[in-house]
């Protein structure tokens, strides 16, 4: 693939991300209870942020790109889902 | 090289470009039609309905989604070509800035026509001249055979890598688009020979994907402009080139940036773009019979702004004149004022006149030709009256 | 189609769009069904002005930005492009706002669809010039405040059924779709890839920092729009109209209007006449 600066006019490589947007939220959600792998999560996060853990039949959660929107707290069916302000570094 | 079989028909400089895009084997052609462009795309949709031309015409329905259109078609990575007027031109203002910074090697034939209001169907070249600050390559021609020449041309500069910045062959109003007059058409093979197959840096290719034409603020869009710039300034280089190899080929050369005529010693030279040299050029024939020291300047590259030949041509002459089928209305012709600040800290500057002459399909005889080299043979050294209507 | 069918790589991330945008997941989702053999034309608007400034790039496929009256003309372009070079199996999407389809990009559609080439043209529907401000635009609904439109002078014009409009040109295949109903909008997004023209699509994307409701009320607004029937679920294909989804029982519009500060004004007189409006409709 030819190097970026190679290319006349504005372009760049697809994929590129130089920021991650996790910073926008301090809350970031937590499974609390007991989730039954429906998937509703995982299909309305805007950011696919939620990863399905096939394995142990469960979500997870990616606090580098979760904008902390609450989406997939309101829609878990068994709300099994809580946003949980995450402490450290911002 | 390649046995040449070119063929000689008495045709219009408008059907001579219809040829030239079916030699450049054009893969889709997207235009939409305005007087006087109309005879090149519809002899183009002939050309195909008769199986003449492997393209797909696609029936947009204005010229801002022509121009959109034959970008997508250079996204995709085939050749595309387009062609308007006027009115036309300015819908399509904003993709032709699009297509020069995002760096798209269109080719677009501009039929030189006046810009409403007045609304008017006939020649000048206002149309073309509004457009200079976009970014294109403008080139004008004089004749059917040269509107030929420069499309194949066109496309071999646009998609030269070291240049990837949209063409604008421009013709004259009826006076050259509808007038016939004998032109050689070249064979397909040897164009093929000159003209190689469109070779993209970058495509929207799913194999290798990129987010191509992006937005930019601050120092990169800064970058990128100054990338451009020295493209187009550049891009004088490989016209010149492109027209050597042509000769070379086709036996055809139109002097490159500039093309002077009896400069040689000329106390006064006219400088005009397009089809009325022609008859310039006969004036001074017989000016120059009659003992008077005057020349005549064909400016066909009129982006990327030859600055470095008018410099040479117009050093130690007295005065020049400047024909201008346009203005920059509030200040004067665009020729007069590029060319004042492209001589700009010469010693013993020429005087220029400006005329704004031949507007919306005015004629400029002989006689008009006579007046303006008159003028500039009497005219005080490094004096640049005002601008002067001479349309009667 | 069932969710656990549905792809799991992530073609569209860490775009700058706000959190709860129904747009940025109709994105998501769009790729997921089109695969690595698709390219995106996105005019201005917010999916591209969330997506386009060097040297960020969210699209993990190939993308370009056009200028805002422009997206069909320019599918239409590549497409034919493609056509030429062999290649009629890669996916050509239009994702255009409302704005930029039902006015200021609603000619270039129109001619587009005339030219006939094979691409797939979104619509997605936030109601409004979001970009750029929460503006008003053709589908602005009736009852809407914007910054154009503020109260008392809301929006007082119904919105362009764009639907019948390009259903009018004979097209082939179009849809309406809601960002809540994602299974029946990933379907549609993949019958429309299987046709040999173009194809239409929009989706209602509710948009949390325009209609004023707090980001994690995305999916349900979108759900109370369908099940007040104020927005219908639909195809157009070999010239019928068909309802994909019908709601068991229509919840009253009133939860949906007060659910957002952008109807909040609404006296309960102009409540009471929509809803009248939507019983008539749909009967």
């Amino acid at each position: 693939m030819k190097p970026e600066k190679q290319i006349p006019g504005p372009v760049s490589r697809a994929g590129t991300i130089p920021t991650r947007m996790g910073t926008w939220s301090t809350a970031k959600p937590v499974l609390k209870g007991k989730c039954t792998f429906c998937l509703f999560c995982w299909v309305f996060c805007p950011e696919g942020a939620i990863s399905q853990d096939e394995a142990n039949r469960k979500v997870t959660f990616n606090f580098e790109d979760c904008k902390g929107c609450g989406i997939c707290v309101r829609e878990c069916p068994t709300k099994a889902i809580e946003m949980v302000e995450q402490e450290g570094e911002r | 090289m390649a046995t040449q079989m070119p063929t000689r028909k008495f045709i219009t400089a408008n059907e001579a470009v219809a040829q030239a895009a079916r030699l450049a084997r054009v893969d889709v052609v997207a235009a939409y039609p305005i007087t006087p462009q109309t005879s090149i795309v519809e002899k183009i949709a002939k050309y195909i309905a008769d199986g003449e031309m492997d393209a797909d015409y696609l029936k947009v329905e204005s010229e801002h989604s022509a121009l959109t259109a034959c970008m997508g078609v250079r996204m995709a990575g085939a050749r595309a070509f387009t062609s308007t007027s006027s009115q036309g031109l300015e819908y399509m203002h904003e993709m032709l800035a699009y297509a020069a910074g995002g760096r798209y090697p269109l080719v677009l034939v501009n039929v030189c026509r006046s810009v409403a209001l007045p609304w008017s169907i006939w020649g000048d070249q206002q149309d073309a001249i509004q457009q200079r600050d976009t970014g294109w390559i403008q080139i004008f021609t004089e004749t059917g055979q040269e509107a030929l020449d420069m499309v194949l041309q066109a496309y071999r500069i646009a998609e030269d890598h070291r240049v990837l910045l949209p063409v604008m062959v421009c013709l004259d109003s009826f006076i050259q688009s509808h007038t016939e007059e004998l032109v050689e058409i070249p064979d397909q093979a040897a164009v093929d020979a000159f003209l190689p197959r469109y070779d993209p840096v970058v495509t929207l290719d799913v194999d290798n994907p990129y987010s191509i034409s992006v937005g930019a603020f601050g120092k990169n869009y800064a970058r990128w402009r100054e990338e451009q710039q020295a493209a187009a300034e550049k891009s004088g280089e490989i016209i010149l080139e492109v027209g050597d190899e042509f000769a070379r080929i086709f036996g055809r050369h139109y002097g490159g940036l500039i093309e002077e005529y009896h400069c040689d010693g000329a106390e006064a030279i006219l400088l005009a773009m397009g089809a009325f040299n022609g008859t310039a050029r006969d004036m001074v024939d017989e000016m120059r019979e009659e003992g008077k020291a005057v020349g005549l300047v064909k400016v066909r590259a009129f982006r990327p702004f030859p600055i470095e030949p008018l410099r040479k041509v117009l050093s130690g002459v007295k005065a020049a004149a400047v024909l201008d089928r346009d203005c920059s209305w509030g200040y004067e012709g665009a020729l007069a004022t590029d060319l004042k600040a492209a001589l700009y800290g010469l010693p013993d500057p020429p005087a220029i006149l400006n005329f704004i002459g031949g507007l919306a399909g005015a004629d400029v005889p002989p006689e008009r030709m006579r007046y303006m080299l008159e003028k500039a043979l009497t005219a005080e050294r490094g004096a640049t009256p005002h601008l002067e209507f001479i349309d009667r | 189609m069932k969710l656990k069918d549905i792809e799991k790589e992530e073609f569209y991330r860490a775009s700058y769009g706000c959190a709860g945008c129904a747009a940025v997941l109709a994105v998501r989702l769009t790729i997921k069904v089109l695969g690595k053999n698709s390219v995106y034309v996105v005019p201005a608007n917010c999916i591209s002005t969330v997506s386009c400034y060097y040297p960020q790039a969210p699209f993990f496929v190939p993308f370009t930005v056009m200028a805002f009256a422009a997206t069909a003309s320019a599918c239409s372009g590549i497409s034919a492009g493609f056509k030429r070079r062999g290649r009629e199996d890669i996916h050509v999407v239009g994702f255009s706002g409302d704005g930029g389809t039902a006015d200021i990009g609603i000619q270039a559609l129109s001619g587009a669809i005339d030219c006939g080439n094979k691409f797939i043209y979104i619509c997605y529907d936030n109601e409004a010039y979001m970009n750029t401000g929460i503006q008003r635009s053709g589908l602005t609904p009736y009852g809407a405040t914007t910054s154009t439109t503020p109260a008392p002078c809301f929006e007082n014009r119904p919105k362009k059924d764009m639907l019948r409009i390009v259903a009018a040109h004979d097209i082939p295949y179009a849809a309406t779709a809601c960002s809540s109903y994602p299974l029946d909008y990933m379907e549609k997004v993949k019958k429309a890839s299987q046709v040999n023209g173009p194809t239409y699509i929009h989706i209602l994307t509710p948009c949390p920092t325009g209609w004023g409701f707090p980001p994690d009320e995305t999916i349900e607004i979108g759900r109370m729009a369908v099940e007040s029937g104020l927005w219908k679920l639909t195809e157009f294909e070999n010239g019928e109209f068909r309802t994909t989804y019908t709601p068991k029982r229509r919840r009253p519009v009133s939860e949906y209007l007060a659910a957002q500060t952008r109807f909040r004004h609404l006296s309960p007189e102009q409540v009471a006449a929509i809803q009248k409006e939507i019983d008539a409709a749909r009967g």
